[in-house]
């Protein structure tokens, strides 16, 4: 497994935990539209994924993510600006 | 044919749905202003129990007279900004009286509260800065956010660990790196951590921005907020503040102890691009800022109907905010119940606010209440009432509480006028959150 498939495989486990197992979820999911949760959930789930990847995701950075593979994406630029 | 309107179709249905359930609190209108607890709201005289009038100043007849005399002499505007069009003296005045109120070096004014964050925010955090900001943040320090050029990191509500994480990681990077926190949080009136923030700030070289906004006038022996009630004011950077609270006008603030603030005035564009305060607010302002250090009676009164109010609704059985503090909300689930709750408080007289998720913490639906030194003991024994009795029929709190609850009422004026009712200035609350752009801006009362 190469590095951005164990980012992905991260984001998917803390997206179960908030949208539930049977939440349909892959590259391509839009997170503010295709998975149900509020602005709030998608903060924390953003929480979350600061503590486990042990980086600060800015605001603005969020703002240019749509999909799931755009988040795995800004999670390894982040990951390489930090190391 | 498509309208530019129409992506705010799921907005429209809100507002049509809560006005299908009663009313819109964005419809709202009230006629007569009785006095800075009462009006009439379409004819039926109201108790106001969500204006933020916390030392109920707003019909000071000092101010009032104040501003007659400035609007006979100085006019209705000053119609244009400072820096284009220049300064009234009472512009000078009330920066002078705002420095000597904290104790600073220097203050700025702004037109408004909001234009106070903004404006100062973005001004102190440029290009290659670091902006970390409590997740419940009020829009006005969000919006902020979009105005600098900073990078803007954010950390879990009232969180020292989730901040020191954040600075953690930014440890030699080379620009300065600006906290913003606030005193009271105005969803669920609960208070930084100022301790633990300072101590963090310290051991990262980092700036320390606390909005005073709700703690102005109602906390620290002389009114100075949640930094003087802490004993911490000489190690906060910059205070924000608003007039349109405990100082019952509009306008806003910014001081500081640091040399070299006034340089603010020419990078800051809330500040540079409108319209300067009209000078009868200028007077008010100077008129009522004048005698918040003396009104400690104002302050314990106000407490006091804090106390009755928290506690008398506690005793009903509702669930409110962590801390008592002069803003007062019942947490809710349900949103009709939420939405009915609050219309029957209009129908029995009774003002409140109603806010909604995603401008409210954890998803809540609440009934916000901020109480003022100016209401009565039997104004709040009323509300309480009202509220446990609707409560009651809705099923929000069990009809067991009754007993309770009247007992406090009937103790509660007694019990709470003593010292022992503490006034805890900083909650453990639990990590909170808010909207980020990625879903709305964060919209907070």
């Amino acid at each position: 497994m190469n590095g951005a498939e164990a980012v992905m495989l991260e984001i998917q486990t803390h997206l179960r935990a908030r949208a539930g197992e049977s939440a349909i979820i892959g590259p391509d999911t839009n997170i503010t539209r295709d998975l149900g949760l509020d602005s709030l959930a998608i903060m924390d789930f953003i929480f979350d994924l600061e503590d486990s990847f042990d980086i600060s995701i800015p605001m603005e950075r969020i703002a240019e993510v749509q999909t799931l593979a755009d988040l795995a994406k800004a999670i390894e630029v982040l990951q390489k600006e930090a190391a | 044919m498509s309208s530019i309107f129409d992506k705010f179709a799921p907005l429209q249905e809100q507002h049509a749905s809560l006005t299908a359930l009663g009313r819109s609190p964005a419809d709202i209108e009230f006629q007569e202003i009785i006095s800075p607890t009462e009006a009439t709201l379409n004819g039926k005289r109201t108790i106001l129990m969500g204006t933020n009038n916390y030392l109920g100043l707003t019909f000071d007849d000092e101010a009032v007279e104040a501003a007659i005399e400035s609007l006979r002499t100085e006019g209705t505007g000053t119609t244009g900004s400072r820096i284009a069009n220049g300064s009234y003296d009472g512009h000078k005045e009330l920066e002078k009286e705002l420095a000597e109120f904290y104790g600073m070096r220097s203050a700025i004014l702004f037109s408004t509260g909001y234009q106070a964050n903004l404006g100062a925010i973005a001004a102190l955090a440029g290009r290659d800065d670091y902006l970390l900001i409590d997740a419940d943040s009020h829009a006005s320090i969000y919006d902020a956010c979009r105005l600098s050029d900073a990078q803007v990191i954010r950390f879990r509500h009232n969180d020292p660990q989730n901040l020191a994480r954040k600075l953690e990681r930014l440890e030699g990077t080379s620009g300065s790196k600006l906290i913003v926190v606030e005193s009271i949080y105005s969803m669920l009136g609960d208070m930084a951590p100022l301790k633990e923030f300072i101590e963090i700030k310290k051991k990262y070289g980092a700036y320390l921005l606390i909005d005073e906004a709700h703690s102005l006038g109602v906390m620290g022996e002389k009114g100075r907020g949640l930094c003087e009630q802490t004993g911490l004011e000489d190690d906060v950077d910059f205070i924000t503040g608003t007039f349109s609270k405990s100082i019952g006008t509009v306008g806003g603030f910014l001081v500081s102890n640091l040399p070299g603030l006034d340089i603010v005035r020419f990078v800051s564009r809330p500040y540079m691009f409108t319209a300067s305060p009209p000078p009868s607010v200028v007077a008010s302002a100077r008129k009522t800022l004048s005698k918040i250090a003396g009104a400690t009676d104002l302050r314990k009164k106000l407490w006091d109907n804090a106390g009755q109010l928290y506690n008398g609704l506690k005793a009903a059985g509702f669930e409110l905010g962590p801390t008592l503090s002069p803003i007062v909300a019942i947490r809710l689930s349900d949103s009709e119940k939420a939405i009915a709750l609050w219309n029957g408080l209009l129908d029995a007289g009774i003002y409140t606010n109603l806010a909604l998720p995603p401008a409210t913490p954890f998803g809540w639906y609440l009934l916000r209440s901020s109480i003022s030194a100016a209401h009565t003991p039997e104004q709040i024994a009323l509300a309480v009432d009202v509220c446990s009795t609707i409560g009651r029929e809705l099923g929000l709190i069990a009809v067991s509480n009754r007993k309770n609850a009247e007992e406090m009422q009937v103790n509660g004026a007694k019990t709470l006028n003593g010292a022992s009712e503490k006034r805890p200035f900083s909650t453990s609350e639990p990590e909170s959150a808010v909207p980020t752009r990625a879903g709305a801006p964060v919209a907070r009362a």
